[in-house]
């Protein structure tokens, strides 16, 4: 049965909210409806496609992102309370010449991915672990990835990746500080959601 | 080598094959540049919501979808009788015997729903969020039926029927009969009955389903993007389902995240998009939540198996004997009924024996329908053997492996035709286990063992065996044809080398994380003589890759893979004919390496491939008769399967009084003969094993009285996570396949062959000396905490009798 008269008519917004977050360095205003998800808002709206949904439960971490210095499971957030925020995503781990952060160049070393899928949440969720403890022990990498599930790696080389990213932050001496080391516009005082 | 005829003064370059190349897949993989099905938008997209029957088994009394049409941005709604007219049944390929039971498979259910899950309508909306908000506002009355849930039941007289029409939960009995088994039996000393269950698995690919259809209404034509492992025989499926004409449908498997064998599946959601779009005149996509993706994609393994082991009093085996229940689930996907068969040949194992004796019954039950599941059919058999295998050397007081060299198939008599009449082709059990024991420290181990049960320590040390075969590179098309399937196991390749010199590989397999991009260009730099990054690989499109039979079964290295290697070698061929010419020489007196073409005697007389890949494209001054640009196709045919065997080997530590399992050291020593990744190898062999491991200790779908899935969301369903796995040790021996021209074998399903019997033999070698006589998959804490406590109190009750 096709509706008949309201199929090109436009999406009505019961109401919405006013948000605005920088997302990997660029600045949007938006929209939206209050339940939007993070990730959906990424995703469907910015179109910043390199975080991908795994789970609607909050299990396998696949959209994990960086919300104001802290990782964040982006389906287990909305929109709005990203609002007057700075987003992280796996696109902006980069530098501005393109050079990869050493999570990326390790993971692609250590042949730590097979479909993918999961690295950008990995890789985001890693950086929080090296960010807190520059030099872990395997161990302490199995236990801060215990969030993120990945299907083909059985881990192994996950593990070897985050420990070779870690050597190598530690050579260059200049582990991540929390948040970006770009300018930050001011955050609106709001708590980072747990 | 020539280097020295063609004055050329530098090292012989590395060969490809065989080289740890990190991957050329992971540049995007790793930035987020990535092409999911789900990242896909056209302009006039709608998206697509399925409503799902919460019910095992009922019938459909009434759908009413006027208040979900009601809803803001609702566009359509469709129910199965809706759609019932431009969609033929689901298809499955595989009809295993002349009288098996073939249900018709709607789509969408049109008078009963048999699973919860069972799609019952369908939503168009403007944007994601409005399409599952009306899924409240559709309507249906249902009448319960009862649900069919025990297999044993199922088959009973007067059982309530998943198909009323058919008559029978019996869908099929498929026997494989070898030798006299009663009379092995006759001549045993020992008969050692046991029972398996193999629980039901969900696949759990990281990347949900998802599809997008993008219709051009005025030519009929349609693009069908869907996460799948299988482009091109969906294509087949949904022209055959949809009656679009194949040759307007053009399907494409984009970034595909994980399959495992779940999206090796001709799923209805594909054809329900395919319908609307038809339908509609405009784009749809449809993405499955994970929650729904438990219920809606196929499942795996679901068996009981029924093992019997005739020996003699000192270990040789004489015959097996193997009746299996398998659960179908409610309908028969595309290959179902034959995914326990692909077992059928395995039950052996790499052991020599006079009788088997094979029987599997597909039953129908009232759950998600079962299929492949990375190793289908072949972990079921090989955890009955190895695991029956050890409970026989308990039986006899050896050693397990002991057991196994007393029966294995020694390397000298390769090629060997098994009882159930496969050739294996190459192997040697005896240096992988020794290897897998001296990495293992097996002896140590085991006066460790010998020690701590001496003492009574409650953590009890287990180890456990695991000598597995695998048959697989699916399939030897004549082969594929005797079991009934439908189709062959052919595989296509064609390379094209450019006017630049650079090269272009089409492969008919579609992979989703193995990586064959990379090695697929090793193996064609090598015998081109090209650079590695000269080499691009394309796949996934029927309309790139016109040809091709896509990726499972532990495939494409060894039928795609070498179907590369063979036109290459037309490539190479070709290129010889026209530098012969360009050159003045008979091609006897050409030589060819690292790309180029040199005259024997005459080192300045020299073509590079790059330079005669130019000149064809020119075509200014060719052979006679020969055709312009230098390309060449391959398809591929193997004459046999690929056999790849290992022996794993598992120290598991059990504590009996909370029930807790921990792996101590898991040592795989892997035989997938030449290798060329070994990076990618061992990355195979990880993953498959942690799976394997998660079927032993973790993983399960239940179903409660009802039907129910319980375990239907990621949070109920235990995926392991990095701290639930261990450390593996990985090794390998290489015995080169003699089917091929590289002598590989297959990888990508050994992992989780092997390792599910190592890790619940390690576990019974913990709990044995306590009276435990076996522990149901996943081996949960409160399994084998109420195992232990079973086998104490049955013993403290057998000293009360003795007293």
């Amino acid at each position: 049965m096709v509706s008949p008269a309201k199929d090109q008519a436009p999406m009505p917004r019961a109401s919405v909210a006013r948000i605005s977050v920088n997302v990997d360095g660029v600045d949007h205003r938006d929209e939206v409806e209050p339940r939007l998800l993070l990730v959906h808002y990424l995703r469907d709206t910015l179109g910043r496609t390199g975080t991908p949904i795994g789970c609607d439960t909050g299990n396998c971490g696949a959209c994990t992102v960086d919300l104001d210095g802290a990782t964040v499971k982006s389906c287990q957030v909305l929109a709005v309370q990203a609002d007057g925020g700075r987003v992280t995503t796996i696109q902006g781990l980069a530098g501005p010449d393109g050079a990869w952060h050493p999570l990326q160049t390790a993971f692609h070393e250590q042949h730590a991915l097979q479909c993918g899928y999961c690295t950008p949440g990995m890789i985001m969720a890693a950086r929080d672990l090296l960010r807190e403890t520059p030099d872990p022990t395997p161990e302490q990498v199995r236990d801060a990835l215990e969030g993120n599930l990945c299907r083909c790696t059985g881990y192994q080389n996950i593990v070897r990746a985050v420990l070779a990213a870690a050597a190598e932050l530690r050579r260059q001496g200049a582990p991540e500080p929390r948040g970006q080391g770009v300018d930050v516009p001011q955050v609106s005082g709001q708590e980072a959601p747990a | 080598m020539s280097t020295g005829m063609t004055g050329r003064t530098e090292q012989a370059p590395v060969r490809e094959v065989g080289r740890a190349r990190t991957r050329k897949e992971d540049a995007r993989l790793v930035t987020g540049q990535t092409t999911w099905t789900d990242n896909m938008t056209v302009p006039g997209l709608l998206h697509v919501a399925i409503l799902r029957s919460p019910l095992a088994h009922a019938r459909i009394e009434r759908v009413d979808a006027s208040p979900a049409l009601e809803r803001e941005g609702v566009v359509a709604v469709f129910t199965g009788a809706d759609l019932a007219a431009g969609l033929g049944s689901l298809p499955c390929a595989w009809q295993v015997t002349e009288d098996m039971i073939l249900p018709e498979h709607p789509a969408v259910a049109v008078d009963e729903v048999r699973y919860v899950g069972d799609p019952v309508a369908v939503v168009v909306a403007r944007d994601r969020y409005a399409a599952a908000d009306a899924l409240e506002d559709v309507w249906v009355d249902y009448e319960p039926l009862p649900p069919v849930l025990d297999l044993e039941a199922a088959l009973a007289e007067d059982a309530p029927l998943v198909h009323a029409d058919k008559g029978s939960n019996r869908c099929y009995t498929w026997p494989l009969v070898s030798g006299d088994y009663e009379t092995a039996r006759g001549q045993a000393d020992v008969v050692l009955r046991r029972r398996h269950h193999q629980q039901r698995l969900i696949p759990n690919a990281m990347e949900p389903r998802a599809c997008v259809v993008v219709p051009v209404p005025s030519t009929g034509e349609y693009t069908l993007y869907s996460s799948t492992q299988i482009p091109h025989i969906v294509r087949i499926m949904m022209a055959l389902t949809t009656g679009i004409p194949e040759q307007k449908l053009r399907v494409v498997a984009p970034d595909v995240g994980g399959g495992f064998g779940s999206k090796l599946q001709v799923y209805g959601e594909d054809a329900i998009c395919l319908a609307l779009a038809r339908t509609l005149g405009q784009p749809v996509k449809w993405t499955e939540s994970r929650s729904e993706s438990y219920q809606a994609q196929h499942h795996g393994r679901g068996q009981i198996q029924d093992i019997e082991l005739a020996a003699t009093s000192d270990g040789r085996l004489l015959g097996m004997k193997a009746d299996i229940l398998a659960d179908m689930g409610a309908y028969l996907m595309i290959i179902t009924p034959g995914t326990p068969l692909l077992g059928a040949f395995m039950y052996p194992g790499i052991y020599k024996m006079d009788a088997y004796d094979f029987h599997c019954t597909g039953v129908f039950t009232t759950r998600t329908p079962t299929d492949a599941y990375r190793g289908a059919g072949r972990p079921e058999a090989t955890f009955a053997i190895e695991r029956t295998m050890d409970e026989l050397a308990a039986e006899l007081g050896l050693d397990p492996l002991e057991l196994r060299r007393r029966n294995w198939i020694r390397h000298e008599e390769f090629p060997f035709t098994t009882v159930a009449g496969l050739t294996y082709d190459s192997g040697d059990y005896a240096a992988a286990t020794d290897r897998a024991t001296a990495l293992f420290g097996y002896a140590d181990l085991r006066a460790e063992q010998r020690a701590r049960h001496a003492n009574a320590d409650p953590v009890r040390l287990g180890i456990g065996v695991s000598t597995y075969t695998e048959m697989c590179g699916l399939a030897p098309s004549r082969i594929l044809g005797s079991l009934r399937y439908a189709a062959g196991g052919w595989e296509a390749a064609s390379i094209r080398v450019l006017a630049t010199g650079k090269v272009e590989v089409i492969t008919g397999t579609s992979p989703h994380g193995q990586g064959h991009v990379t090695a697929w260009s090793q193996i064609a730099a090598d015998v081109l003589g090209v650079p590695f990054e000269d080499v691009e690989v394309m796949h996934g499109d029927t309309r790139v890759a016109p040809q091709g039979m896509d990726t499972y079964g532990s495939r494409s290295l060894v039928i795609g893979g070498i179907a590369v290697h063979e036109a290459a070698l037309k490539v190479v061929a070709k290129a010889r004919k026209l530098a012969a010419h360009l050159l003045e020489a008979s091609e006897d007196d050409l030589d060819f390496a690292d790309g180029v073409f040199s005259v024997r005697g005459s080192p300045d007389a020299r073509k590079t491939i790059q330079e005669v890949a130019f000149a064809a494209f020119a075509a200014h001054d060719l052979p006679e008769g020969m055709e312009p640009t230098l390309n060449a196709e391959h398809l591929l045919d193997p004459d046999n399967f690929s056999y790849p065997h290992g022996t794993h080997l598992c120290a598991v530590e059990v504590d009996t009084e909370t029930g807790a399992v921990a792996i101590r050291s898991y040592v795989c020593v892997d035989d997938v003969g030449r290798v060329v990744n070994p990076m990618i190898v061992e990355g195979q062999v990880h993953g498959g094993v942690a799976q394997g491991i998660a079927q032993a200790l973790y993983e399960e779908a239940v179903y409660d009285d009802a039907g129910n899935l319980v375990s239907g969301t990621m949070a109920d369903y235990l995926v392991p996570a990095a701290p639930d796995l261990p450390d593996l040790v990985t090794d390998r021996t290489e015995t080169p396949a003699t089917s091929n021209p590289l002598g590989v074998k297959g990888v990508g399903e050994a992992g989780t062959i092997a390792s599910t019997p190592a890790v619940v033999n390690a576990i019974m070698d913990a709990l044995r000396p306590l009276g435990v006589r076996d522990v149901r998959m996943p081996c949960t804490p409160e399994r084998i905490w109420r195992a232990v406590r079973e086998a104490a109190d049955s013993e403290s009750s057998r000293k009360e009798d003795a007293s």
